[in-house]
This record gives C-alpha cells, sequence and structure tokens, in this order.
C-alpha cells in the first residue's frame, strides 16, 4: 500500500521514520520531564575517543597541521592596546579529505552506517557536511543523496550552495536541490522512507562525538609544541556541533582553555524567507543557526541533538559579514593562503578577541575550510552587489545585513560583539518548560538545566521562579 | 528528442503554495516547494516535457526535462576592487613600518 505523501501524514511518520534511519532508540534516555541523560547518551551510542581516532585515521581524516599566523598576528597588534595581542594559530582542517572538519563528523557516521548494514546514506545539509558525508561513502562505498535548499522562487542559486552541490556531486552522491523552506525535512523523510538508508544527521552522537578528537588533538598538538593547551579555542558556531564536539575532546585531554562561540551577525534576515535568501552572503555560522540552536538544541532533525552548545560555550561572539570577508583578504595577501568563510569567521572574531589578550596568550581557530568557485570572498561580494546590496568601506557597525556589506576602513575597527549568555540560559530554561509542559521542575531537571546552561542549581531555581 | 541513457537535470513542484507547512513566511508560502535532481534518462523525451530519470543511487524520479549534461555556472564573480585596496593597506601595515 503506497503511504499518503502529503506534508502533514509524512511529517506524523517522523518518528518511526527516525527510528528507522538512525537506528537510536532515543526513548531510553528520557527522564518523562525536562531532563535526559546526556552522557549516557553520548557514551551508549557513540564511540570512545580512541575508537573515533582509528575510524577517522583509517580513512584519512584528522591530524590536520596546526599553522600559526604570525603576519596577521603582526596586525592585530598594530591594533591592540601596548602589550597586547595574542598569537594567532589556525587548525588547517581544510586539509581533510573533503575539504572541511565536517569529514570527522562524517566518518563516524558513515562507519556506524556501514557497521549497522546501510547501503547507504542520507544527509539533509547545504553545506560543507554535504561534501563530507559523500567523500565518506565514497570511501566506505556506501550510496549517498544529499538534500540541499539551495534556490530563491526566481531559481537564483546561492552560489556557496551550488559549489557545494557541485562537490558532492563530483564525489558520487545524489544532490537533491530544494527551494527555501523548511520542509526540506519533509522531502528527507520521504527519502529515508523510501531508500531505507542511513540518516547521517549532524546531530547523532557519533556525528558530534566525531569532532571531539578535533579537540583532543588541538590539545595535544600544542602540548608537544609549546608545552601547555592554548588559553583560547574559538569556534564558528552554527548548529553548535562544532563547539560541543571540540569543547568535549579539549576536556577529554584535560585542557582548559576558554572556548569562546562565534557567528556572524544576520540579525533581521529570516532564515526560511524566500525574499531574504539571497540577501545574505554566508550560508552557515552564522547567528540565524547559531543563536536558535543553542536556545534550544532539539529543533534539529533527531529526537535528543548531542550538540548542546550553552553546556561549553565560556563566551558567544558575533563578528560582521564585512568583517568576515576583510579578514579572508587578509588571510590571502598576508599569509599567502585562500580559505572558505566558515573558518574565517572565526578568525575574524579572533582577530578582534586577540587584542584584548597579552601577547605570551595562544588563541587558536579551530577550523579552516577549502575555497573556490563560489565560496570565496569575490564571488560572494559579487553576487552581493549583484543583489543590490550596497558594499562600501566605513565602520562594521553600521552593517545592516540584507542592505549593506561594510567593509572596515581600517583593521582597528574590526569588533568581536558579545552576546548576552544569560539571556540565552534564560530562553532555554522557558522553552524547556514549555516544550515539555512542565511549570514546576523537578530536582533531576533543574540539575539537568543547571548543566545544559553552564549554571548553578540556585540560578536555574531563580530563573523559574521569575518565568513564574 | 533528448536520448534515453543522456545525463539530465529534471525539475518538479514537490508543494503547491496551499500544501507548505503552516510555519513557513508569507512570502515563502506564496510560492510553491521546487525540487531538481539529476540522473539518466530512462527513455527518449523531449526538452520541457515530463521526464523520467534513474539518479545515480538508482532512484527514480520524474519531473520536467530543463537540461541535457547540465552546466556548473558558478564562478569567481567580478573583480571587486575594495579587496586591493585592503591588500595595500595592511601590507603596508605590517611590512611599511607604519607607526602606531
Amino acid at each position: 500500500m503506497t503511504k499518503a505523501s502529503d506534508y502533514a501524514s509524512v511529517m506524523a511518520r517522523r518518528p518511526e521514520i527516525m527510528l528507522k534511519s538512525v537506528g537510536i532508540d532515543y526513548s531510553k534516555f528520557e527522564s518523562g520531564s525536562i531532563a535526559f541523560d546526556y552522557e549516557k547518551m553520548m557514551k551508549e551510542t557513540g564511540y570512545t575517543l580512541e575508537e573515533m581516532q582509528e575510524i577517522q585515521y583509517g580513512v584519512n581524516v584528522g591530524r590536520t597541521p596546526v599553522l600559526e599566523l604570525k603576519n596577521l598576528t603582526a596586525l592585530a597588534r598594530k591594533c591592540a592596546p601596548e602589550g597586547k595581542g595574542a598569537r594567532i594559530f589556525i587548525k588547517d582542517e581544510a586539509a581533510n579529505p573533503s575539504g572541511s572538519f565536517k569529514a570527522r563528523r562524517a566518518a563516524n557516521a558513515v562507519y556506524h552506517a556501514k557497521r549497522l548494514g546501510y547501503r547507504g546514506v542520507i544527509a539533509a545539509t547545504s553545506g560543507n557536511y554535504g561534501a563530507a558525508v559523500a567523500s565518506q561513502a565514497a570511501i566506505a562505498g556506501l550510496k549517498c543523496i544529499i538534500v540541499q535548499e539551495c534556490y530563491d522562487s526566481e531559481g537564483k542559486g546561492q552560489p556557496e550552495i551550488i559549489e557545494k552541490a557541485r562537490k558532492c556531486e563530483a564525489l558520487g552522491a545524489e544532490v537533491v536541490q530544494l527551494t527555501v523552506g523548511p520542509e526540506l525535512f519533509y522531502k528527507f523523510l520521504l527519502l529515508l522512507e523510501e531508500t531505507g538508508y542511513f540518516n547521517a544527521s549532524l546531530y547523532t552522537p557519533f556525528g558530534i562525538g566525531g569532532v571531539e578528537t578535533l579537540g583532543y588533538e588541538i590539545s595535544t598538538q600544542f602540548r608537544e609544541r609549546f608545552g601547555r593547551d592554548p588559553d583560547v579555542v574559538v569556534c564558528t558556531q552554527a548548529g553548535g556541533g562544532n563547539l560541543t564536539g571540540t569543547a568535549r575532546g579539549l576536556k577529554k585531554a584535560g585542557a582548559k582553555s576558554k572556548v569562546i562561540g562565534a557567528s556572524v551577525d544576520l540579525s533581521g534576515l529570516h532564515m526560511a524567507s524566500d525574499r531574504d535568501f539571497n540577501l545574505k552572503s554566508f550560508t552557515t555560522g552564522h547567528t540565524g543557526f547559531g543563536v536558535p540552536f543553542s536556545n534550544w538544541p532539539d529543533r534539529s532533525d533527531v529526537p535528543r541533538s548531542a550538540a548542546r552548545p550553552l553546556r561549553y560555550m565560556d563566551r558567544y561572539v558575533t563578528i560582521t559579514q564585512g568583517d568576515v570577508f576583510y579578514m579572508t583578504e587578509c588571510l590571502a595577501t598576508l599569509e599567502g593562503m585562500e580559505k572558505g568563510p566558515a573558518g574565517n569567521t572565526s578568525l575574524a572574531a579572533a582577530f578582534a578577541l586577540s587584542q584584548e589578550y597579552d601577547r605570551d596568550a595562544l588563541m587558536v581557530v579551530q577550523e579552516t575550510e577549502y575555497t573556490g568557485a563560489g565560496k570565496h570572498v569575490q564571488p560572494q561580494l559579487s553576487f552581493a552587489r549583484s543583489n543590490g546590496i550596497d558594499v562600501h568601506f566605513g565602520d562594521p557597525k553600521d552593517e545592516v545585513p540584507g542592505k549593506n556589506i561594510v567593509l572596515p576602513s581600517h583593521p582597528s575597527l574590526i569588533k568581536a560583539t558579545d552576546v548576552d549568555l544569560d539571556h540565552m540560559r534564560r530562553s532555554l530554561i522557558k522553552t524547556a518548560m514549555k516544550t515539555y509542559g512542565v511549570a514546576d521542575p523537578v530536582q533531576k531537571d533543574i540539575e539537568f538545566l543547571a548543566e545544559e546552561t553552564m549554571k548553578d542549581a540556585d540560578w536555574v531555581k531563580q530563573v523559574i521562579d521569575e518565568l513564574k | 528528442m533528448v536520448k534515453k541513457g543522456e545525463w539530465v537535470r529534471i525539475h518538479k513542484n514537490i508543494l503547491e503554495p496551499e500544501e507548505r507547512a503552516p510555519q513557513v513566511p508569507d512570502d515563502t508560502k506564496a510560492c510553491p516547494l521546487e525540487m531538481w535532481d539529476k540522473g539518466f534518462l530512462t527513455a527518449d523525451a523531449e526538452l520541457g516535457r515530463e521526464a523520467e530519470i534513474e539518479t545515480v543511487t538508482g532512484r527514480h524520479e520524474t519531473g520536467t526535462l530543463t537540461e541535457t549534461e547540465p552546466y556548473y555556472d558558478h564562478d569567481f564573480g567580478r573583480c571587486i576592487p575594495e579587496l586591493l585596496e585592503i591588500d595595500r593597506q595592511v601590507r603596508e601595515m605590517v611590512f611599511g613600518g607604519e607607526e602606531k
């Protein structure tokens, strides 16, 4: 019998499709209230750090170099107060087979899919993760489908996403491209149902656990080279997996480095809006994902996301589109290397943040990504101009996403703007109470919310009282 | 006429405006949810007409035949002169001996 394929019917079948395609019974970790056992989920359904290293190193993923950006550090010091300007490093994740750190997440997910006997994998992603899953599926001999949100209603595509489609196809995947809208998830469910493939979600324990090797490597590499861990690790923040996995890996190494999340400020642009789709110059690493996925991680394509950034983020800053483009150009002209936008988001933040630290401090930007046609500063700015975005020099604080891109007229104008983390933590608690219909959280919930927000139980209780 | 076995691209609407999700913003809701996919034609077909493909994963999809041997037309864009100005500015600052 053919199953109904209308939107409501397909969405209603979500739990059964998910269970079959991820192979995780999330109900095992639920308490029946707000709390669920996060660490148990990570432990029982994931892999140990050693196992993940073995999986990844076996498919040429990981062990990427750490590069020092001496000229960029010199530029930061020209803008900094006397004696300030931490040394800036990058972890060159573009050296992974698919050109980004996402290879780590995909290596684990694809390994797991193959071990469980799935014939293929599917991922809903317009970004580097698609290329990573395609790359790993190619190595494993599995079939692969990537579902992308790519075009607006006029059929105009985001150049960066079109490039990602090309790369996925080059690596042997089928790419299903859609226009703007959250119903991408609807097509994704239909494809999972039709093919019986594995859902290589970005948010499963294997996906997030896969990034732990990155944090662990950073600690190891810095200890070997400098005899100590980096003082600060800056992570581009979108769905939260990058930051969560890196921070967990650092903790497993025993590192006490500060973890700072950075996103491009796209406030004012609606992520599901057809009109706004091509007015932005960044398709990920921006506040449109970074803020909602921190405030409420369980909005992803699995019942409980393994990416829970507010548990690990010491600080969260935003940076403008103009800042990132400026820094991308600096990387080319001062360091002789071209890298893509995702890592350069945290690099632009690091450039500003380094000026707060003493010169002997070590600051590492934990990823780079590949660059190419469509996903490079020049086509991105060309595309913006062709869409009526006013690109000009000035003070980045005057940038209005969707209207203009202000390239800093001087690098000293690049500033990292702090996001109020307590506000986000309150929002998480509020959403948790609303989602689970719990007006009076029990002790177990309070302890859970304290872990979720990196706060103590008293703080959580106070917020709950305020919300009542 | 496009021959069976050729590598092509098809298009179809998978949700009409009235079928779209309730949470979608109004400007998006006014449009259908469209889909593109690529594969080998399973039978001779005409451009602009209904056709069926077999994708690289072996799935069959139908839709309007839009393109044969599809072209990747993304590129490196027009020159952005401001980038050259950034180059000059920061090289001067780092290597030109500018005093702070």
